[in-house]
């Protein structure tokens, strides 16, 4: 069973409180268009489920009329902001006590929605029925509590990066995230309410609840509230945490005076839970006695999900219910139990949005025509409040009211994300080099320079649209939320997710978004194709004067060349205004060069899929002359960009204008754009980083129906911060300049040194040995 | 008459075998009843005295008991007709008891004193320090199984050991059916003292913990204390037998008002132990027999929930339940025959003894008898 309604759940503190006022702004947003309503009312806490559209600006280009005559100076295509409406699901936490106050205010907001039923869940939907009823004109519709917790449960396994986690108690960073894996099924499903349901799921549609238990969050509240007269379960909790159950408990070594050695049981270990409590001439603490009964209770479902876990021969178990809910205490109980019970075999596995699967599994039930499981959807970081913090000194009331309203927004991914064929283990595949939740030098660097750079992102959001004039104001907002989420982050890094530098320019990306600036560098890329096209057929030209092996070394050095005229990073503007030209000599710190000549007097590759950079220099100096040459060697070329904008990067909408003025100037190029030889694809992503394992699924068709048998990924944010251990199954190159001193530092090398990576998988002729840790092992 | 041969060593009496447990001893006394009057003339006074004190009481102090009613009488072992005696005190009279032995001085006897059960190790040394005497100490589930199977074996004064449950899905009517262990492997055997140890066991000599629970009799009797303010076993399962645990455990039907029928639970079926417990209205209103009651049905469910799903994991259809925790607990043996005939769908079978708690204690008792055949 899981969060049951009873009369004694509810806090008597917490009777309906209307003094609040909802600030509009922050909770409840775009309510407007708001439809699909679902709520789930648990004990204490109601989860509310609303599906929006969201109507926000999008930076479009557009080629202009080149057929008419050109003259100089004219800007290469047109850029126009315009209202794009994506869809958004909104999911909000609060207290029992603000049921009214939430149903009203969203009376009073809903717009124009034609809704009729809300979806509901959840012990306490019951007894809320006809209040809901009256105040929002819906009909309440249930739904059944077990089925919608899976649903969810599915839904963030598949949606939410770094949904689940190993929690670790002692350890520098408490929450160890999952990899997303490919495949989520099977698993099994521990729900801890008043009982235990365990629930083995094997597809979207198929779960069966294979066993349970009636020892469960209740028996911990009930028997604990007896014992100890101790009302709310948050408290029973606190107590338990100060407690010693071995003045309660009968151990191995009060039985046998020390270890049972044969048997391997250590003398620690619990023989009998409150064993030494059958005296009536002693008096026990109530902490004693609550920590007791939260070992025995704990113990005890960690061993039937043990049992279960075998019998059905699963290794994944998540747990959730309100007897985990983001608690410290239950969540390492539990996994001390797990870890012991399968000596280490079964993880016991938690999730960070454990409190929305009832309220998301009934939004999905409510949706089902809208069939939101066709679509990929991804954590919106500007409008989610992350995992709040769980440090054990935060009083129980403190953290109750941290957490009145707790948001999760998800936002409508254009289209359907999956993994890169062409990974080598998808399972084990980590995008991310550093994880700055485990290192916290490189996290306090990280922060810092976000930090720094948040002046300029300010300005060039500002300046990107100079007609509106609120810009200003809304780029001061931007600039308060982003610096908000990095404090949020410098306390709790692990709020959403593995803290890496990925996370922290894609939530840099969402707020600009959240703020209607969703191209700052859209003039600057304009300016600096425009520079860049005028020198592509002199560049083309002294190319075609080398000799052949000259001309290969020069290809490689114009692409790293190219990719150092990147305006994100603070170094190069610097360096172009003050130094002089940098030198790209060998050897390189990481320099495989050697390596990829001889490869390129073999035979050429089939087909190439380069995940390009930057815009301007570096995708039209340097990456198509090489895209050039190897077309010209007889391999095909597929071009990843991004979908969306991403700092300078160059989009999928702006190559496709680059790559036609091109081909207007090169026979070589036109005739592959013809024949297909050179194929555009949008990755399905956009952030600076790269992640294989969240790919357009056209993509990944492309590189089916093409066999790829070479990748090239492209500068720091995809070759370094990203995929620099990603191991393919075909040849690959990872190539970038590093543009910041201290990553620098931490590879080994100085600024701007060149990390040249060439890889060839295992079974194939050539090999690398270059292994440059980018850790400090 | 049975000949003696001469190259077989002579145990000596008295003949003891004890299982020194985390709350209770259980001691067994083969008290010879083929004494020659040569052997009589031979006795030493101090033997014939721990005989006489044992076999003429059923109490010893306050708390010593000793359970007459499973007395095997006209027992054979290692030669000798006799009766076996079943004494049992609290672990907690240890030192008391060690205190006897060297009032009665009974190192000058020159018996092994065979013991098992974890107190084996814990009182060694104070056994040694306060009565000169040395402990033969055997490993408990050994003890355990060889014990189980002697005392099977022996019948119990012409009855059989062992019995189920008839019936047992009307807990109301189910009859205690005595039948046969005549091949009793492989058997699950789950030994519930004050812990819970589940033994897997394929023969006399190969058997596996497969795993155990703190959640035991110790778990009853020390929550029913602090709960309750009762003091003894007895008394908790007095009160148990009295209460009504539905009025503290939260039921399927106290949820769902019926059935959860998507997942085909029956509304009667107990969905939280002390799930009402939350509420402060109820907690108010509940009486102590009610508590001890479902204390008792929390503890015992959930024993019989690990076993059966041992018994699934292990392949084993046959689950042997010992222990002193179901000493005159008939509401536990009822639950448990129930919980695996209904769980399993009639697969499993739930089976008791009579002797309950005394088989690590006649298998420490074995194994002195062992030792002297085994010059």
């Amino acid at each position: 069973m899981t969060e049951l309604w009873s009369s004694g759940s509810l806090d008597s503190g917490h009777s309906m409180d209307k003094s609040i006022t909802l600030p509009p702004d922050e909770i409840f947003r775009n309510l407007e268009n708001a439809k699909r309503f679902a709520i789930d009312i648990g004990g204490s806490l109601t989860k509310l489920a609303y599906y929006s559209t969201v109507q926000h600006k999008v930076a479009k280009v557009r080629s202009f009329d080149h057929t008419a005559k050109e003259t100089e100076g004219d800007p290469l295509y047109e850029i126009s902001m315009q209202e794009e409406m994506s869809a958004r699901l909104h999911f909000i936490k609060f207290e029992n006590a603000y049921i009214e106050t939430c149903l009203d205010f969203i009376k009073d907001h809903l717009v124009n929605t034609d809704t009729k039923v809300i979806k509901a869940t959840g012990g306490g939907a019951h007894k809320f029925k006809d209040l809901i009823e009256k105040k929002l004109k819906l009909r309440v519709d249930k739904e059944d509590e077990m089925t919608c917790l899976i649903k969810g449960c599915n839904f963030v396994l598949r949606n939410i990066t770094h949904e689940a986690f190993v929690y670790v108690k002692h350890a520098d960073s408490e929450f160890r995230f999952q990899n997303t894996h490919p495949d989520i099924f099977p698993y099994l499903l521990i729900n801890i309410g008043s009982g235990v349901s365990i629930f083995k799921v094997e597809s979207e549609d198929t779960f069966e609840r294979v066993g349970g238990s009636s020892i469960g969050g209740g028996t911990f509240w009930g028997l604990g509230a007896l014992l100890t007269k101790t009302k709310r379960f948050d408290e029973l909790l606190q107590l338990a945490s100060k407690g010693q159950h071995t003045n309660v408990d009968m151990l191995v070594k009060d039985i046998y005076g020390g270890s049972y050695g044969s048997l391997g049981l250590t003398g620690d270990l619990i023989a009998s839970s409150f064993g030494k409590s059958a005296t009536p001439d002693k008096e026990f603490s109530k902490e004693d006695m609550a920590k007791s009964l939260l070992h025995m209770i704990s113990n005890d479902i960690g061993q039937l999900a043990c049992l279960y876990a075998r019998l059905h021969n699963l290794t994944r178990v998540y747990f959730g219910g309100f007897f985990i809910r983001g608690h410290p205490v239950t969540m390492h109980t539990i996994t001390y139990s797990i870890n012991f019970f399968t000596k280490g075999e079964v993880q016991a596995l938690f999730l960070r949005h454990e409190g929305y699967l009832g309220t998301i599994g009934a939004f999905l039930k409510g949706a089902e025509e809208d069939n939101p499981n066709q679509y990929s959807w991804g954590e919106n970081y500007a409008g989610s409040s992350g995992l709040m913090s769980t440090s054990p000194d935060l009083n129980p009331m403190q953290r109750a009211r941290s957490g009145t309203f707790d948001m999760l927004e998800m936002d409508r991914l254009e289209r359907q994300l999956v993994n890169l064929p062409l990974l080598q283990d998808p399972s084990s595949y980590i995008p991310d080099t550093v994880d700055l939740s485990e290192d916290a030098l490189a996290r306090e660097y990280w922060l810092y320079c976000f930090e720094e750079a948040l002046d300029g992102v300010v300005k060039r959001a500002v300046a990107s649209q100079p007609d509106l004039p609120e810009a200003a104001e809304r780029a001061e907002k931007f600039r308060h939320k982003y610096q908000h989420k990095l404090q949020t982050l410098r306390h709790q890094p692990f709020a959403y997710g593995s803290l890496t530098v990925r996370s922290l320019l894609d939530t840099r990306e969402h707020c600009l978004n959240e703020f209607n600036f969703p191209d700052p560098y859209s003039k600057i890329k304009q300016g600096e194709n425009d520079m860049a096209l005028k020198y592509f057929q002199k560049a083309v030209k002294s190319l075609g004067e080398l000799s052949w092996e000259q001309r290969q070394f020069a290809l490689v050095r114009g692409l790293l060349a190219g990719n150092v005229f990147d305006w994100g990073a603070k170094a190069v503007s610097e360096l172009l205004n003050y130094s002089p030209f940098f030198s790209i000599e060998r050897p390189w710190l990481v320099d495989a060069y050697d390596q990829w000549l001889e490869r390129l007097k073999g035979p050429p590759h089939k087909c190439a899929l380069f995940f390009v950079d930057n815009s301007g220099i570096d995708i039209i100096l340097g990456v198509f002359p090489f895209v050039r040459e190897l077309i010209c060697r007889g391999t095909e070329v597929v071009l990843a960009s991004n979908s969306s904008p991403a700092l300078n990067d160059v989009t999928n909408s702006e190559l496709q204008i680059l790559t036609e003025r091109i081909a207007a100037m090169d026979l070589v190029i036109q005739s592959a754009v013809k024949e297909d030889r050179l194929t555009l694809v949008q990755s399905g992503s956009s952030s600076p980083c790269l992640d294989l394992s969240r790919l357009d699924k056209v993509l990944a068709g492309v590189v089916r129906e093409r066999h790829v048998d070479l990748v090239i990924i492209e500068g720091m944010g995809r070759a370094i911060h990203t995929n620099y251990y990603a191991i393919l199954s075909c040849e690959s190159l990872k190539m970038a300049v590093i543009k910041n001193s201290w990553l620098a530092d931490r590879l080994g090398g100085k600024l701007f040194s060149v990390v040249f990576k060439y890889e060839v998988p295992p079974g194939h002729k050539t090999t690398t040995l270059d292994h440059v840790p980018v850790t400090p092992s | 008459l049975e000949i003696r041969f001469p190259w077989k060593l002579e145990l000596s009496f008295p003949w003891f075998g004890m299982d020194i447990g985390g709350t209770l001893v259980k001691l067994v006394y083969f008290e010879p009843k083929d004494i020659t009057a040569e052997e009589e003339q031979e006795e030493v006074e101090n033997l014939k005295s721990i005989r006489r004190y044992l076999t003429s009481n059923t109490a010893y102090g306050k708390t010593g008991v000793r359970d007459v009613h499973l007395e095997l009488k006209n027992l054979t072992m290692c030669g000798r007709t006799g009766n076996l005696h079943f004494i049992r005190f609290p672990t907690q009279a240890m030192h008391r008891f060690i205190q006897m032995g060297s009032d009665k001085n009974f190192s000058s006897l020159h018996t092994t004193l065979c013991a098992t059960g974890g107190g084996a190790y814990k009182f060694e040394n104070d056994f040694r320090t306060m009565a000169d005497l040395e402990l033969l100490k055997l490993d408990e589930l050994d003890c355990l199984i060889h014990g189980l199977l002697y005392v099977d074996s022996v019948s119990f004064n012409g009855h059989p050991q062992c019995y189920y449950l008839e019936n047992p899905s009307d807990t109301q009517n189910s009859v205690k059916t005595p039948c046969s262990l005549a091949d009793p492997f492989p058997m699950l055997l789950v030994n519930i003292g004050s812990g819970v140890s589940i033994l897997a066991v394929y023969s006399k000599d190969d058997y596996k913990r497969v795993t155990g629970t703190s959640l035991g009799g110790g778990t009853f009797l020390g929550l029913c204390c602090l709960l309750t303010g009762c003091e003894t076993f007895e008394e908790a399962l007095d009160m148990a037998s009295r209460g009504d645990s539905s009025n503290v455990d939260k039921l399927v039907k106290d949820i769902y008002g019926g059935d959860y029928e998507r997942f085909s639970l029956q509304g009667s079926a107990v969905a939280s132990s002390f799930g009402h417990m939350m509420s402060k209205e109820k907690r108010d209103s509940i009486s102590k027999e009610d508590l001890a009651r479902a204390m008792l049905v929390t503890i015992t469910n959930n024993i019989g929930s690990i076993a059966r799903m041992c018994a699934v994991n292990e392949k084993i259809e046959r689950v042997v339940f010992v222990g002193n925790f179901l000493r005159i607990n008939t509401v536990s043996t009822k639950l448990l025959a129930y919980a695996m005939d209904f769980w399993s769908k009639g697969q499993l079978k739930a089976l008791f003894l009579e002797h309950e708690g005394y088989f690590g204690a006649v298998g420490a008792l074995l194994e002195l008898l062992k030792s002297s055949e085994e010059p």
